[in-house]
């Protein structure tokens, strides 16, 4: 919002003169300061810290003065959020990224080139559809949709079924269902698809005894579409998991004992009650499934095999031999298209239904059970599915141990740890000598920051969201979404291009590798933070307003306990997703600030696999170790509802 | 509000110019294996007391980093990866010429290659492409060795070849440029369609295929030989084919970046990995490509180019970028669109 729209809408009440033009004033300092530096590019000198303290102190001044004209009903809070995100957003996601999308316009000189850009975006590359019978192969961007749908589908189903084994099967195998939940998303990148390569590959062992015992022929089924599909499974189910279970549990039950009372069967109450309240967390599930295969970078490296997805794609087009920029800026536009195209579905899906279940009122009730032919079909196959998962990890476990797993050769070794992470006494101190402990713990340092700065930003993001009404609350929202759709390669090159020159000079640093990985893994933050609080009711809220509390105060006496849950599933996926990401990072990072992923594709790219396999292994014990700790020190939130145990000794 | 105004006054007042830091350094773009990377690094460093920063990446990714940092370079001097992503920065003026006093010490091919690209890049060691057959699998299916290009379109192998995309890998392009100039252009085209119903995948990364031929996961992978090489001395069943008919090979280069902050430094590491001493750290790391520099030992295991007929690879023309597009797209719109 400019200074002149904010004069016009703060007109109408009285006073508000000298605030519309103070609010006009910040904003013409900031478009001056920031314009000004960017005009004058490599001529000037880099900002240094006053810079960005007087960018802040004008950002926040104009959400102050824009509020008191009116805006945002005059809630200063209010207004600072949205005004100091949305213009963090724009510096830090939409410039760089527009930059480096209208490559797409240019041809090789720089040229603005229309009908060039026309042909890359229209080219049978993309969309061809040979593959449905016209004997050829299909376009990238129909091998990426079909493997992004199936994807999305498998994992949400899968996540159901193992979300209701957990929440719903018993108590049996909780600690099981707890691992299967966070293994994934404590792995690194490769990994799995190396897992299945070791498995199933051509010399694989399953193959190998396979082809022993039953005299079954050695095929290349894993390289493809079923091969990727069943590591983005393998990859993506954790996620669907925990957002499933997470709506499960949220899930009222004396809503179900409702339906109960009014004799509804077992299978009947699910159907009717149980289903319906899960429909926000499917979508979402879903949502995320679809967005993350179709930025997945790590399993079509290794699996894809001849079937083309867009992310390799571009990751190729802009540092392989091809070099084509603008390719790789038409190609990148068509993943935002599809990202963008999911969201906009499943708004349309999930309409304007309410799905509050945590209310202000008691609700003291016991699940209801599942029907039993369905629990027992839960139960099992989620017993089938972790026991393929933990396969996969063991062929890691050992892998690292090992001379050279893929080759067979199962002599066991500690030289892969020993080069990696080896540590030695030197002048009466233990010293780091092994190669990989720089970008150890520059990984861990990184990580380690984004986290809560990430939560912070998205959680407050969510919550002006859903709670605040403003004009233009839905740009916000897409605003705060739209980096997810992002291909990692793209903001890798295009942090480059707009950070690597004065005002904002932070290419070679800590900074931009944090910056980065904050405005990429926000809207997971927002969009946790939009589920929980959908399930909120807003009377709680407005409970704590009429008590004439702030809403500074009613933000964190009541809201954040509430969202406590969201708050620490963020700070999880911010951090092991900082410490895995590849495709964004590996044009940022630097001989100072080198990465644990970047080193680990080094060694995938020499064929190293054993090194790759070994550091993946400490990263996997290192994440494990955080989450425990993590978990010990939040503890499980309890939602104020009777246990079982309770239940039953009458309390 | 007066309050709101002063801050508004001091805040726009403190945004004053803040001087950048200068660096006396070197900062090296390390495009070999990290393995290869860090013993070249301590070696200089001990040699001349000069401080490196040493990153590694592909040499794609490096050029693709070097265009994008141009405006504002941030690395001094890129050492090591296929020639072509250096010529192509060469031909963009990404780089900055340099003529060695060690120029007169280099082998042949390596001197050709810097006059091409006007001293902007310079050879440090070649490798010869071929291709490696994992003996166990051909054994076991009582298969015939594989000795010459034209083998490897024979339907027995079918399904049984592995080679890397040349849209992502230098490796695989300098295969598409070798065919084109040994066989002509048609035929070379015919040869790649014929062989299309052979390869089981095109892999991502140039050197994947020799490591998928080691485990057996391809009978046989197209690579440079001294890929097979580091495979076959870590223990892999694996025997190395130079092709009868010819073959090309590629220069690993480096160059200094134009606009580089520790210029001094570049072209003192520049002078230094041109040396005999610097080119021996190689074998030692199981990287068995032939050195640039006549006088440094060729290590034992290293394909000897003196046996292999190499053709007369012209990096000039099939390092442009105007012949590089038109191949691969011709590549694209031929070969790998055809069913299997």
């Amino acid at each position: 919002m400019t200074g002149s729209t904010a004069a016009a809408l703060g007109l109408h009440r009285a006073g508000a003169a000298p605030h519309a033009a103070l609010a006009a004033a910040c904003a013409a300092a900031l478009l001056g300061l920031l314009g000004g530096g960017f005009v004058a590019g490599t001529a000037a000198s880099a900002f240094g810290p006053w810079h960005y303290a007087a960018l802040l102190g004008l950002t926040l001044l104009f959400a102050r003065s824009v509020a008191r004209c009116g805006a945002f009903v005059g809630d200063v809070t209010v207004s600072a959020i949205v005004v100091t995100i949305a213009g963090l957003l724009l510096l830090f996601v939409f410039y760089p990224v527009g930059r480096s999308l209208v490559a797409a316009l240019h041809d090789k000189e720089g040229n603005v080139a229309l009908s060039l850009a026309a042909e890359r975006l229209l080219s049978s590359d993309i969309w061809g559809l040979g593959c449905f019978g016209g004997g050829t192969t299909c376009g990238v961007a129909i091998n990426s949709v079909v493997l992004a749908t199936i994807v999305g589908l498998g994992t949400t189903l899968l996540g159901l079924v193992l979300a209701l084994a957990a929440q719903r099967g018993g108590q049996r195998f909780s600690a099981l269902y707890r691992l299967m939940a966070v293994l994934p998303i404590v792995t690194p990148p490769f990994v799995i698809a190396l897992a299945l390569v070791v498995l199933f590959g051509r010399t694989g062992v399953v193959t190998t005894t396979l082809n022993e015992w039953f005299d079954i022929p050695r095929t290349r089924w894993i390289y493809g579409l079923t091969g990727v599909t069943l590591a983005q499974l393998l990859t993506f189910t954790p996620i669907a998991f925990m957002i499933l279970s997470g709506a499960l549990a949220a899930v009222s039950p004396s809503l179900e004992e409702a339906a109960q009372t009014l004799r509804a069967s077992r299978a009947r109450v699910f159907r009717t009650v149980t289903w319906p309240l899960l429909r926000p967390a499917l979508a979402n599930s879903f949502l995320l499934a679809f967005v993350e295969s179709l930025a997945d970078f790590g399993n079509p490296v290794v699996l894809a095999g001849n079937y083309e997805v867009l992310s390799t794609k571009i990751f190729f087009a802009v540092a392989g031999a091809q070099h084509e920029p603008g390719r790789a800026a038409a190609l990148a536009t068509v993943l935002l298209a599809f990202t963008l195209l999911a969201f906009w579905l499943q708004q349309r899906w999930l309409g304007r239904a309410s799905y509050v279940t945590v209310s202000g009122k008691g609700d003291a009730g016991v699940p209801a059970p599942l029907p039993t032919g369905l629990r027992r079909f839960c139960v099992g196959f989620a017993m089938a599915w972790i026991v393929f998962t933990l396969a996969c990890y063991a062929v890691i476990l050992v892998g690292g141990f090992v001379k050279d797993v893929g080759r067979g050769d199962m002599t066991p070794v500690v030289t892969h740890f020993a080069e990696g992470f080896g540590l030695a006494w030197q002048d009466g101190r233990p010293t780091f000598t092994g190669s990989a402990w720089d970008s150890f713990f520059t990984t861990i340092e990184v990580a380690a920051i984004a986290a809560p700065l990430t939560a912070i930003v998205g959680l407050l993001s969510a919550y002006v969201i859903t709670r605040q009404q403003f004009v233009g609350r839905r740009a916000f929202e897409f605003l705060t979404l739209v980096a997810f759709a992002i291909p990692g390669t793209v903001i890798g090159v295009a942090y480059i291009v707009a950070f690597n020159v004065p005002p904002l000079e932070l290419t070679g640093g800590l900074a931009i590798l944090i910056l980065c990985f904050v405005f990429r893994n926000m809207p997971v933050g927002v969009r946790a933070g939009i589920a929980a609080l959908a399930q909120i009711d807003k009377s709680l809220d407005e409970a704590s307003s009429t008590l004439r509390a702030s809403t500074w105060r009613t933000l964190t006496k009541v809201v954040l306990p509430l969202l406590k849950p969201a708050i620490v599933a963020t700070l999880i996926f911010s951090f092991t997703h900082a410490m895995t990401a590849v495709s964004a990072v590996i044009f940022l990072a630097t001989a100072k600030y080198n990465l644990a992923t970047v080193y680990i594709i080094g060694r995938v790219e020499a064929g190293e696999y054993p090194l790759a396999i070994a550091y993946s292994t400490v990263l996997i014990v290192f994440m494990l170790a955080v989450l425990l700790l993590v978990q010990a020190a939040t503890g499980s939130v309890k939602l104020g509802r009777r246990s079982q145990a309770e239940l039953i000794t009458g309390h | 509000m007066k309050r709101m105004a002063k801050l508004f006054l001091t805040a726009t007042l403190a945004a004053a110019a803040w001087p950048a830091a200068a660096q006396g350094e070197l900062v090296l773009y390390c495009s070999v294996q990290e393995e290869w990377c860090r013993p070249m690094v301590a070696a200089f460093e001990k040699a001349t007391g000069i401080k490196v920063l040493m990153t590694r990446k592909s040499s794609g990714e490096f050029y693709a980093q070097i265009k994008a940092e141009a405006a504002n370079p941030k690395g001094d001097i890129w050492w090591g990866g296929t020639g072509d992503p250096h010529l192509q920065a060469a031909e963009e003026g990404l780089t900055d010429p340099y003529v060695s006093p060690r120029l007169d010490e280099l082998q042949d091919w390596a001197v050709r290659q810097a006059r091409a690209a006007q001293f902007r890049t310079v050879g440090i060691y070649a490798g010869a492409l071929g291709y490696s057959f994992n003996t166990k699998e051909l054994a076991s299916r009582k298969l015939p060795e594989p000795k010459c290009w034209a083998d490897l379109a024979k339907p027995i192998y079918k399904d049984d070849v592995q080679v890397a995309n040349p849209n992502s890998s230098g490796t695989s392009y300098t295969m598409l440029a070798t065919l084109v100039q040994l066989m002509g252009e048609p035929k070379a085209f015919d040869f790649l369609k014929a062989m299309h119903k052979n390869v089981n995948q095109y892999t991502k990364s140039g050197a994947a295929p020799a490591r998928a031929a080691a485990t057996g996961e391809s009978l046989i992978g197209i690579t440079f030989q001294h890929d097979a090489v580091t495979q076959a001395v870590s223990g892999a069943p694996v025997k190395i084919v130079s092709p009868c008919e010819g073959t090309g090979y590629e220069i690993g280069s480096m160059s200094i970046i134009k606009g580089a902050k520790n210029l001094a430094n570049a072209r003192k590491w520049y002078d230094w990995a041109l040396s005999p001493e610097a080119q021996a750290i190689a074998a030692g790391v199981k990287s068995f490509q032939v050195p640039s520099n006549k006088k440094a030992p060729v290590p034992e295991q290293a394909p000897k180019l003196s046996q292999i007929k190499l053709i007369d690879y012209d990096f000039a023309k099939y390092g442009s970028s105007a012949e590089r597009t038109r191949l691969l797209k011709k590549w694209d719109d031929e070969v790998s669109k055809l069913p299997k």
